[in-house]
């Protein structure tokens, strides 16, 4: 009831605010007239009861106003007057408004949304059921790296260890998927029976996989991810139980992921089959015992990682009889073991902190410039604060007001910062790699826009109320006096956010410049390759005709010779993998005269299977030897040409022509190198591994079943392609022709995600020191400008031009020494933790510091320079009496 | 002190005001006039104070407000008493009753 009438009687307040006031006002001036007329009876005339009686109270409308202050409408109508008053304020200083906005839109934006990328990526658990017990577990080399396990180690450790509740092993698997004429390249994994179950996870239609899918010459079965199932089937219930033909062979899909699933092993995986290994590990030769799976398990309930990591020694340590280990999966080094999460994103770990790290710095500039913006208007406006707390507005009404001010200033920033922050993260995404896991769980991270817009937002309050408790000091009406001679009590604030913002802009700009520095050396890598005038397309061969290796080459032969004959071809040639397409195909290398200790276990070096003039049809030079040519077929002595890396490598010091060497296992034959050629960009341009095997098709142990075609043209590549394919389909006309593109376009491509990244990570620097320089510029000249009076009697008093000016930059620029001081110290600390990000750049190198340092102190000399040159030009007479 | 201290004592004004609108609904001037007539000029109402006080008690229930036409026909507000307000006069005096009678019993004692 009584809450109704408050309810009631406040809307009544606000809404028919007229009428309310007249009320007010009558009730007031009603009381006056009754006083008057009281004190008439007592004696006193009509004047004097009237004179008492206002004497009595005072103003009619500031009793009125005491009336109407009462209820909680009045806190409203308050706060809409200090929101009119500061959107006024605000928009007379527009340049300050502008700069403070801006300044917390840009830092709060960029720190929402790299943090809302690294946070489901680093620190959020995976999306999985109790995802804090998901362990990977990798074999140990001899140098102490990590490395594949076998199926055979996999055999074991499901056998004799008790502390994983399941285990599962899984290895990439790129099937093409042929459905109505379109054939379609697709990422997946070949896993044992028990990979989603380790997971947690099931399909949402269908079921997952069973045992018997995953036995030796088991049924033919996938499970698609839900984006498979919506593009390429439409989404249809009824596809689980169809036959689906992956490479040439017919697949059952027994069912279909959920859309969250999240596969953050391989995160382009769109079907899965199972591994079918012979669990009776038949033979130390076979596939069971290559070093060519992930492992991944799940621990027992309560059980922890240091107790499955002594338990995985053990096993390690002691070998059973009834298990009996090839030399090469000895486990002699033992096993890492470690935190699926940990995993997963130990490869983007440091970039994701170093970015972290840069936009932690970010946000302090901006923190720094709001707080500097913030004392300089608080000091500009202490002259009306006096005079307002003089004519009687209380502390807490000032404060009130200034509070409101700055959080208008902080909502702005703060809306315009969420749109920065949500494109930046729409930017984010699309940018990153695609072997970053967690993609689809990265969206704007409400907790972190909150953090930073509160950080700002709070430093704002506690900087923006400062005038009000001067202002509201005792010793009011020299204050008003005393407000327009600008004591110099804010220096020491001052000075401290100079050195700070130079400091803190100085790491920054310098690890910006490091990796600046590194990604144009990453640009300068020779590719190993001639891309230009060069058309490339993949060609399969499917079905049972191609089973075995006779037509399969005869196949490539035909298409290749009916490829030489289209008018416009000058070169051709086939190969197994292509650079830059992603393929890897990598073999051990055993050297007879340097033998590496364990041969089988050793996958370094890439094969090409090559055919055709390839090398010269991919620009490859070649550096001693021959190339190999149609002499190397099926009965010829075995062949081989290696890159100029592995000659270096593994032959130092020795004429690597006439050597002989294993690829891959012991058992097979030697081959005999023939020939040195240039070292050519496989993975990436980052990559640094250039160790390569080439072979002639025919003299390998089996033969490709999909094979890059490589054209050199003597015209537009582009122009070709249509004849191209046409010559090999009149071979035959049922095998896939993929992935056609030009060398130039490959080369291109995989520049342009770096150069994407370079473009960004430019822009992210470049916006880091505008609002440094614009923080040290603003402080500088502040603290400059405010000086116009003291610079006035100083040259009143005779001081010439230049000396005023040298003490000014003097000052300034100790000043900003110190920061930069500091500054060095901390970007040296900064850079060594870049280390593991730099490519071919020293973390010291002396042009990047050199040159950040250059640039901050040419910023400072600016900020304090042209404030400078203003205040002596401007006449002592004015100079006295500004007060600005 | 020279001038004697007229101030209502702090927290009774709203029981004065109760009290006095318990005899017969008042306008704001006429309140603070019948405070001053029975106080016998001890309390003396602030305008301000009254009538903040007359709108705070009218928005919690104690009070019904009308406006009436005087007879030199001017518009003044009157304050009647509602049953709610009655229970709250009632409430207030008890406590202040028990409470006064304390202070006076400890200034009785010898010290």
């Amino acid at each position: 009831m009584a809450l109704w009438r408050q309810l009631t009687r406040g809307l009544r307040a606000l809404t028919r605010r007229e009428t309310v006031n007249r009320e007010a006002m009558d009730e007031v001036e009603h009381y006056l007239e009754q006083l008057a007329a009281d004190l008439e009876t007592r004696g006193l005339t009509r004047e004097e009861a009237r004179r008492a009686a206002r004497r009595e109270i005072g103003s009619v409308t500031a009793v009125a106003e005491q009336v109407r202050s009462h209820g909680w409408e009045h806190t409203i109508d308050t706060l809409f007057a200090d929101i009119r008053f500061g959107l006024r304020q605000l928009g007379r200083r527009p340049a300050f408004t502008a700069t403070g906005g801006l300044t917390l839109a840009l830092g709060i934006g960029a720190s929402t949304a790299i943090f809302s990328a690294v946070n489901p990526i680093l620190f959020q658990p995976l999306p999985y059921p109790g995802a804090d017990r998901l362990v990977m577990i990798w074999d140990v080399t001899q140098d102490g790296a990590r490395a594949d396990v076998t199926f055979g180690t996999f055999r074991e450790l499901t056998e004799r260890s008790r502390t994983f509740d399941a285990m599962a092993v899984m290895r990439p698997w790129q099937p093409t998927l042929t459905a109505s004429d379109e054939a379609e390249r697709l990422d997946g994994q070949r896993v044992t029976a028990d990979y989603f179950d380790v997971l947690g996870t099931r399909p949402a239609l269908g079921r997952t996989f069973q045992d018997a899918d995953d036995a030796l010459n088991g049924p033919q079965v996938a499970i698609i991810s839900d984006e498979l199932w919506r593009r390429r089937f439409g989404g249809n219930r009824g596809v689980v139980g169809r036959q689906i033909l992956l490479d040439g062979r017919a697949f059952t899909v027994i069912g279909v992921m959920p859309s969250r699933f999240d596969n953050v092993v391989n995160p382009s995986a769109t079907v899965w089959t199972t591994l079918k290994y012979d669990t009776t590990l038949p033979s130390a030769q076979g596939r069971e015992w290559g070093h060519h799976l992930r492992l991944i398990g799940r621990l027992n309930h309560g059980v922890g990682m240091d107790e499955a990591r002594r338990e995985l020694a053990t096993i390690a340590k002691s070998p059973l009889e009834q298990l009996p280990r090839p030399d090469w999966a000895s486990l002699r080094g033992g096993f890492i073991a470690n935190a699926l999460q940990s995993e997963v994103t130990r490869g983007v770990r440091p970039v994701l902190l170093a970015v972290l790290g840069a936009v932690v710095l970010l946000l302090v500039i901006a923190c720094v410039n709001v707080t500097h913006l913030l004392l300089a208007r608080g000091l500009e406006r202490r002259a009306e604060f006096a005079l307002r707390a003089a004519l009687g507005a209380s502390r807490i009404r000032l404060t009130r007001q200034l509070v409101t001010e700055s959080l208008l200033l902080a909502l702005c920033g703060g809306a315009l910062g969420l749109l920065v922050a949500r494109t930046a993260t729409d930017v984010l995404v699309a940018l990153a790699p695609p072997e970053l896991p967690r993609l689809s769980a990265i969206s704007v991270d409400g907790t972190a826009f909150l953090f930073a817009f509160g950080l700002a937002t709070i430093i704002g309050l506690a900087v923006g109320v400062l005038p009000s408790r001067r202002a509201s000091r005792p010793d009011l009406s020299s204050r008003v006096q005393l407000a327009a001679v600008r004591v110099t009590t804010h220096h020491a604030a001052r000075r401290t956010l100079v050195v700070a913002e130079v400091a803190l802009a100085l790491v920054l700009a310098t690890g910006a410049g490091l990796l600046l520095r590194s990604l144009q050396q990453l640009f300068s890598v020779p590719t190993g390759f001639n891309a230009a005038q060069t058309l490339t397309m993949q060609v399969q061969t499917s079905g049972a005709r191609f089973a075995t290796s006779e037509p399969t080459h005869r196949f490539f032969d035909a298409a290749l010779d009916a490829v030489r004959s289209v008018p416009g071809v000058s070169m051709a040639g086939f190969v197994n993998q292509l650079p830059l397409t992603g393929d890897l195909d990598v073999w051990g290398a055993h050297f007879e005269s340097s033998p590496t200790q364990r041969p089988n276990e050793d996958r370094s070096v890439f094969r090409y299977g090559i055919s055709g003039d390839y090398f010269r049809a991919m620009g490859i030079p070649l550096r001693r030897g021959r190339l190999l040519d149609a002499s190397d077929v099926a009965g010829n002595p075995l062949s081989v040409v290696i890159s100029e890396s592995l000659a270096r490598r593994r032959l130092p010091g020795k004429d690597p022509i006439g050597q002989r060497l294993h690829i891959g296992p012991d058992s097979g034959p030697w081959f005999t190198v023939v020939g040195v050629v240039s070292d050519v960009t496989q993975v990436s341009l980052a990559a640094e591994n250039a160790d390569a095997v080439y072979v002639a098709a025919a003299q390998w142990r089996f033969a490709d079943r999909a094979r890059w075609l490589v054209v050199r043209t003597s015209q537009d590549p582009a122009a070709l392609t249509a004849a191209v394919r046409q010559a090999v389909r009149t071979v035959d006309a049922d095998q896939p022709i993929l992935r056609i593109a030009t060398m130039s376009q490959r080369l291109d491509a995989s520049a342009a995600e770096r150069r994407f990244g370079l473009i960004a990570f430019e822009a992210f620097a470049i916006v880091a020191l505008l609002l440094a320089a614009i923080g040290i510029y603003g402080v500088l000249s502040g603290s400059v400008t405010e000086r116009t009076r003291e610079i006035g009697i100083r040259s009143a008093l005779g001081a010439g031009r230049a000396s005023i000016l040298r003490l000014v930059l003097r000052e300034g620029m100790t000043l900003a020494g110190f920061g930069i001081g500091i500054g060095m110290i901390a970007a040296l600390a900064a850079s060594t933790a870049l280390t593991s990000l730099l490519f071919g750049v020293s973390p010291l190198d002396p042009a990047t510091h050199v040159s950040v340092v250059g640039l901050l102190l040419a910023v400072a000399a600016i900020a304090c320079g042209l404030p400078a040159w203003r205040a002596i030009r401007v006449p002592a007479s004015i100079a006295l009496t500004s007060d600005s | 002190m020279d001038t004697p201290n007229t101030d209502v004592i702090q927290g009774t004004l709203d029981m004065l005001i109760l009290k006095t609108l318990s005899l017969e609904p008042l306008h704001g001037f006429g309140i603070a006039r019948r405070v001053e007539q029975i106080s016998k000029g001890v309390f003396r109402v602030n305008p301000g104070s009254l009538l903040t006080a007359l709108t705070r008690l009218e928005r919690a229930g104690w009070l019904e407000a009308e406006w009436r036409q005087t007879a030199n026909s001017r518009r003044a507000r009157y304050y009647t008493l509602t049953r709610a307000g009655r229970k709250q006069l009632d409430a207030q005096t008890a406590n202040w009753t028990r409470r006064a009678n304390a202070v006076a019993r400890i200034l009785k004692t010898e010290a």
